[in-house]
């Protein structure tokens, strides 16, 4: 399973004991403070993720999908956006979302029940998490043709253009709205990222359940160039996304990037994952973390040092106190909230039902006071 | 209240338990039943759901085969199977992702037969879990019944407990037309939600005849007899509703409660004649009410019985908006027992019209 030597594919910068390494198609230029700020999404990501697993045991959250193992494809994907670029996540995109400007306690809110994801997508360009396997795909294609009329593909760089990227998992390329979503990006060339996050499973369904090829080789018979990258190097997965997305603005078309990662914890809160893997696996891949990677190379290289560090696990502690008290204040919502946003216009059998369950709901509360 | 036949003897079961017995049991009697959906092999998780747990063990998971995660070639390639001679079941992990298969099911599944002139039959069954009052979110908690009701050439079964999911299973597998088959995922743990804390899951467990025991499709149970008004039901809000009747009971009102087991097709008879009895009717379905089986079921009521009955059928459903996730609304939105109770109460204490 080791990455380097026996996958001549896959893109690298970063290399599991921190050490850089050149490619011919990718390179970065990052200052040591940008290198650091990467750092730093990686490792505030982690604890915030690890928090909202913690929440969800204590019984704060509903649900909780862990993005453990992935920080490195999402921080890289999501920081070499631009301003215009608008993402279309599945429900485990947190590191995404904090890159987009999401407070992390909208994504909490989302897995307490208390909305559907009180962010708003066009101000953060990060639409809702999408459930349904697969779909956002598709959006993102009409997205992206939608920035094709309104003359946002072209020359003038991120600032002017844009692109839409979709993100999705291994197991969600087995889904005909998928492969729909190729062949449209590819015929109508549409400004599209399609970032596939292969963290090897699908719940318990090993990646040998939905293909025989490596994905990325899927793109060329859909007519668009695939890469493999490192998806647990933060350098390689920003500079591939950086690639695409800009040939996606310039109207050259999608690119398929297949990150290639793990999903280290269970598919969500409510899974077993050793029911159907083995420790070993999990170990090895210990062994390749997107965080201790870059750790090591900025300790090395003397980028960062102790105090630095320290610093940061302190913001890091303050972020975590800040997101757990943030979770327990959530109000739970009155129940007519139910009612709202079903349709744009007032509508008048639906504003009758409401008045008739606010009615009833007062019932109890007339009841419960006769008896107290 | 039907006692059960089982020369085989009995076992006391869960609602889950009792179908992974039905597919054991369809599995070892005959060959070309085959099963196939998401994580449902033993290598994976024996299904979401765990209602598969054991049986690619025990038949091989050529017999029992996890496939990528395309519902649309789940449902398509079951169709494909079973023009080749196999009796495929396909689950589909919950109801609201037979969305993404809705062509297959509508289109093909549901008109091939009729189409070629009956010369093929798609014997499919597509077994579902809808997820309603478990916390699960907008996309993974309808009800979804009136959608398939609504198209001819496809039977929509829905049980309400263990023995009943057993054997209208089999009935299903081995019925010769393509079946839905809606679990009520609640009922797995005992009408409690997945990892709800107190209660006892087996609350619900009841004995359930071994081997080869089958429910006819088509055949409601009258699960409590009364005289003072009729209640309809199905799936999980049958448990529901004998608790409702219960208590209606010790305060004198005679409930008669049917439970339909299958939609279609759909036991009129059995409806007919107890509101023909009571004069009084109340529906009682999980859906939002809107277009729902309940309405479709108090047409036929009213249609048959308009100079019998006293007071106009009644039905109680979810409101007409999307299933909400918050806790607290989801609680509120799904039809309560004290809001039948209530229902119930009403129907039965209204003036009958002047005739
Ligand atoms: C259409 C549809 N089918 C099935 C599911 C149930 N389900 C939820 S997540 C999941 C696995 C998805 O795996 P992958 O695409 O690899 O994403 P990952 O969870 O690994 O990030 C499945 C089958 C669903 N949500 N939607
Ligand atoms: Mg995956």
């Amino acid at each position: 399973m080791a990455l380097a030597p026996e996958e001549p594919e896959l893109v690298q910068l970063l290399t599991p004991e921190g050490e850089l390494v050149e490619h011919p198609d990718y390179r970065v230029d990052f200052s040591d403070e940008e290198l650091r700020g990467l750092y730093r999404d990686l490792a505030l990501v982690r604890r915030i993720d690890a928090e909202a697993t913690a929440l969800q045991r204590q019984g704060e959250l509903g649900i909780w999908a862990s993005l453990l193992g992935q920080e490195a494809a999402q921080i890289g994907s999501g920081r070499a956006m631009g301003p215009n670029d608008h993402v279309f996540p599945t429900y485990r995109e947190h590191g995404v979302a904090w890159c987009r400007g999401v407070d992390p306690l909208n994504l909490l809110g989302l897995f307490r029940g208390v909305d559907m994801g009180g962010w708003d997508p066009e101000e953060h360009h990060f639409h809702l998490y999408t459930i349904v396997i697969g779909a956002q795909t598709l959006h993102a294609v009409g997205y992206a043709m939608g920035l094709q009329r309104d003359g946002m593909v072209g020359d003038g760089g991120p600032e002017l253009t844009g692109a839409a990227v979709a993100y999705f998992g291994d197991g969600a390329t087995s889904q005909g709205d998928v492969n729909e979503a190729f062949i449209w990006a590819s015929v109508f060339q549409a400004p599209v990222v399609f970032f596939c996050q292969n963290n090897q499973w699908a719940i318990s369904e090993p990646l040998e359940r939905q293909t025989r090829i490596p994905l990325y080789q899927r793109a060329s018979g859909f007519g668009f160039p695939g890469v493999r990258v490192d998806g647990n190097d933060v350098l390689a997965t920003y500079a591939v996304t950086q690639a695409a997305l800009a040939r996606a603005r310039e109207g050259s078309g999608p690119t398929f990037i297949e990150a290639y990662t793990y999903r280290m914890g269970a598919h969500t809160t409510s899974d077993d994952p050793t029911r159907y893997r083995i420790a070993a696996e999990v170990e090895a891949w210990k062994l390749k973390d997107p965080i201790e990677r870059l750790r090591s190379f900025l300790i090395r290289t003397g980028k960062a040092d102790q105090d630095w560090f320290e610093a940061l696990e302190e913001e890091s502690n303050q972020l975590a106190k800040h997101i757990r008290a943030g979770c327990l204040d959530m109000p739970d919502p009155s129940p007519m909230t139910m009612f709202d946003h079903v349709y744009v216009d007032p509508h008048k059998p639906l504003a009758n039902q409401r008045e008739q369950f606010a009615a009833y709901l007062a019932s109890f509360e007339s009841t419960s006071e006769e008896h107290s | 209240m039907s006692t059960i036949d089982a020369p085989g003897g009995t076992r006391l079961m869960g609602f889950g338990e009792a179908l992974n017995d039905a597919l054991d049991v369809a599995l070892q009697i005959d060959p070309t039943v085959v099963l196939l959906g998401e994580d449902i092999d033993d290598e994976s998780t024996g299904g979401n759901f765990k209602i598969t747990a054991g049986l690619s063990t025990k038949h091989g998971d050529h017999r029992v085969r996890t496939t990528p995660i395309s519902e649309q070639a789940i449902v398509g390639a079951a169709i494909g199977g079973a023009l080749g001679g196999l009796r495929p079941v396909a689950e589909i992990m919950f109801v609201d992702f037979l969305a993404v298969a809705m062509d297959q099911i509508v289109n093909h599944a549901a008109r091939l037969r009729y189409m070629s002139g009956g010369k093929t039959p798609v014997p499919i069954t597509i077994r579902t879990a809808s997820a309603g009052g478990q916390g699960f979110g907008g996309q993974h908690s309808g009800m979804l019944e009136s959608w398939f009701t609504h198209v001819p050439g496809l039977k929509v079964v829905v049980p309400a407990s263990a023995d009943d999911a057993k054997g209208l299973l089999l009935s299903s597998i081995f019925d010769p037309d393509p079946v839905l088959f809606i679990e009520s995922s609640r009922l797995y743990f005992g009408n409690m939600a997945f990892g709800e804390p107190g209660g006892d899951p087996r609350r619900l467990h009841v004995e359930v005849p071994l081997g080869d025991y089958r429910v006819p499709l088509g055949k409601a149970r009258i699960r409590r007899e009364g005289d003072a008004v009729t209640l309809v039901t199905y799936g999980r809000q049958v448990d529901d509703a004998t608790k409702v009747a219960d208590r209606l009971a010790e305060e004198g009102i005679s409930v008669e409660l049917i439970d339909l087991r299958s939609l279609v097709p759909l036991d009129l008879e059995t409806v007919l004649a107890s509101a023909a009895k009571t004069r009084r009717v109340v529906i009682f379905q999980e859906a939002v009410t809107r277009s729902g089986f309940g309405g479709e079921l108090a047409a036929r009521i009213t249609e048959e019985l308009f100079d019998t009955l006293e007071v106009p059928v009644r039905r109680l459903g979810a409101p007409n908006t999307p299933v909400p996730y918050a806790a607290n609304l989801e609680t509120a939105y799904q039809p309560s027992a004290e809001a039948l109770a209530a229902e119930v109460r009403e129907t039965v204490e209204r003036k009958a019209r002047a005739s």
